[in-house]
């Protein structure tokens, strides 16, 4: 059978990422990465995974979501409880680290319903704003809650940790401003791979069936989908709840890369960066998305060297991607001096080719 | 054609249909925009098998029509049963199951996607797969799309659309996006078929193998077609009956010769004629 299209693009993003982490796996053990770089490649795996997931809200469903960092954040503060409340409980990191990414991701899932429920059942644009606003939110309920844990299990307040009463022996997971204390780093590079292999199955999959056939024809044209027969709100639901639950796991896998995680990091920056990640790899284009996220987690860390201009350097860098991007006739520029360097290497590989067909032929 | 007959309520149907309950009665609709009676007393019956036409001068209400029927709007007015059901509690997903699908006027695909997948979003409710089925690809996933890609294919040789498969739907050439229109709403396997102005934009040879396919689209599926049309060949050459819309009211219905000199029809479309 003749590969669909679509689905050789899929595998060709796929094995993209394999090889890069492959190479970069060889990089690290071969001593090549310095320390800064090695302290970024988790992050740069869940900003990868965050930024698909949103690319499923906006490019796929195409609706407009402002408060991605509010799934993640709930995601990273459900990993740091479950994680750190199983410590002592189970002592494999390993597991411990999946069960909290599977318990951030259920409950990013579920406020993605919460807030699904109300407005994607509304026509128009009301999601970006109730998202901008639930980010907000969250941040704002996450800076007043305190969870310990002790003896008796895990305690809850809003007030303060004193108010949590813990035992002899016990410890505050989250305490308020201050947000998770005391985590545990147990993320791996190698499963931050696993979680965005897992995420980009997830998505070629869902894009390639039925259900996400019906996603797509209800952001193409709604009044069509529902004239043949579509349920409108289900299908958006189950788009958003999905990329909900994926930023969640995304978030679970950022918290446990640090020992300390506050309230305040997943703000409306956070959520406006994650979008950029995904204009700028383009919408819909998950492949895009992966290697922007990559690159612009990195290139702060990567211009430390010109450290006065760094944040000039990288709104000019941001700008001039966006430009090329969105830009037709920048676009094909480009591909010109693409095509012209590439076309001796080519004719190389060519006449190589035809070298070696030579010899064949004569043997 | 087939000889019309009388039936109560001043209807007429095909004679074949005769004995079988019709598709359409649609009683007494009618619906307002503001101060707008857009439609009013809307009552017609169509046959199971009939190709039913509606005709009137822009603006006369018959694609408020089609909005009825397929709930783009609930009427103020009145009700229809579709296949002897009422349908006043449906909306536009529930009366699609109970059988009717369309077309529409200015053309609504999904662009983005190609032109197999349009038509599979038409078969999505003969496919029962769940959305975990399709990511996990359990075996009910490889089999039903195996089904649904035979099926496509077959849907669009209709009109000799199969090597257009893989091509975005948002680049075919107007005629052919007219045409994927039906298609996709034959996939969802009608028993009535609204098409809005399906001609509009074709050229004469378009035109007159549509007029073809039309009835070899209903005697395939032995279901029953209403069209809009403003090209006179194509709807006095395939309908056999027509109603006729002025103002939001029907104003004559009967066979093409019948409305052909229809003086009521003569001055909606000509304007009065001792003014002249
Ligand atoms: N959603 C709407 N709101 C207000 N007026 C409408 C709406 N839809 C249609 N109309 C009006 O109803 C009348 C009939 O329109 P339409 O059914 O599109 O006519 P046509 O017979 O050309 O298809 C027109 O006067 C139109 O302006
Ligand atoms: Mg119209």
């Amino acid at each position: 059978m003749k590969l669909k299209k679509t689905t050789k693009q899929s595998f060709i993003t796929i094995l993209m990422v394999v090889v890069l982490y492959i190479a970069i796996s060889v990089a690290k053990s071969g001593g090549l990465l310095t320390y800064s770089l090695k302290g970024q490649l988790v992050p740069i795996c869940a900003y990868i995974i965050l930024a698909l997931s949103l690319n499923l809200t906006v490019g796929i469903l195409g609706e407009l979501s402002l408060g991605h960092a509010g799934f993640m954040s709930i995601g990273a503060f459900t990993g740091a409880v479950v994680s750190m409340s199983l410590t002592g409980e189970i002592a494999s990191s390993l597991a411990r680290l999946v069960i909290a990414i599977v318990c951030g991701a259920i409950l990013a899932g579920i406020f993605g319903f919460i807030i699904g429920l109300p407005v994607l059942r509304l026509k128009g644009d009301y999601l970006a704003i109730v998202t901008l606003a639930f980010g907000e939110i969250i941040k704002t309920i996450i800076n007043c809650v305190y969870i310990g844990k002790d003896s008796n299990g895990l305690r809850f307040s809003l007030e303060n940790a004193e108010a949590l009463g813990l035992a002899e022996g016990g410890k505050a997971i989250i305490k308020g401003p201050m947000g998770a204390v005391n985590i545990s780093p147990i993320s791996t590079f190698t499963v931050g791979f696993v979680l965005i292999l897992i995420t980009l199955a997830i998505i070629f999959t869902l894009v390639d069936s039925r259900a996400g056939r019906a996603i797509m024809a209800i952001r193409d044209n709604r009044i069509a989908a529902e004239s043949v027969g579509i349920p409108i709100t289900k299908y958006k639901m189950m788009a958003f709840v999905i990329s909900a639950a994926l930023a969640g796991a995304g978030g679970a896998l950022y918290a446990l890369n640090y020992s300390t995680i506050v309230p305040t990091q997943f703000n409306y920056n956070t959520s406006i960066l994650i979008l950029v990640y995904v204009v700028l790899g383009g919408i819909g284009n998950m492949r895009g998305s992966v290697i922007s996220a990559t690159i612009l987690v990195l290139l702060p860390e990567l211009l430390r060297a010109v450290e006065k201009y760094r944040m000039l350097v990288y709104a000019v860098v941001l700008i001039v991607v966006m430009i090329i991007t969105n830009n037709k006739k920048a676009k094909l520029f480009i591909a010109n001096i693409f095509a012209k360097i590439t076309s001796p290497i080519r004719k190389r590989i060519k006449m190589k080719h035809a070298h070696e067909t030579d010899e064949k032929e004569e043997a | 054609m087939s000889k019309m007959v009388n039936v109560p309520s001043d209807a007429i149907i095909p004679e074949r249909d005769l004995d079988k309950h019709p598709i359409l009665e649609a009683r007494h609709l009618g619906i307002d925009f503001g101060g707008l009676r857009a439609v009013d007393d809307f009552n017609l019956t169509i046959g199971r098998t009939e190709i039913a036409g509606l005709i009137g001068p822009n603006g006369a209400g018959k694609t408020t029509i089609f909005n009825l029927l397929t709930k783009v709007y609930q009427p103020t007015r009145g009700t229809f049963l579709l296949d002897g059901h009422d349908t006043h509690s449906m909306n536009t997903v529930q009366v699609n199951r109970a059988g009717i699908a369309r077309t529409f006027q200015n053309i609504r695909l999904f662009n983005d996607l190609t032109v197999e997948d349009n038509v599979k979003v038409g078969m999505h409710n003969s496919m029962s797969y769940s959305m975990l089925g399709g990511i996990l690809r359990l075996p009910s996933y490889w089999k039903q799309e195996k089904a649904a890609h035979e099926r496509a294919m077959e849907l669009l040789s209709i009109f000799n659309m199969e090597h257009t498969a893989n091509f975005k739907a948002g680049s075919l050439p107007y005629g052919a996006q007219r045409r994927l229109e039906i298609v996709r709403a034959l996939a969802t396997n009608p028993k009535l078929l609204l098409l809005d102005e399906p001609a509009a934009g074709m050229n004469p040879s378009e035109t007159a193998d549509l007029m073809n396919n039309i009835r070899k689209i209903r005697d395939t599926f032995g279901i029953a077609i209403m069209l809009i049309e403003h090209d006179m060949n194509l709807v006095m050459g395939v309908c056999e009956g027509i109603a006729v819309l002025n103002f939001g009211k029907i104003i004559a219905k009967g066979t093409p010769a019948e409305i052909q000199q229809n003086p009521a029809v003569i001055e909606a479309y000509l304007g009065k004629t001792e003014d002249r």
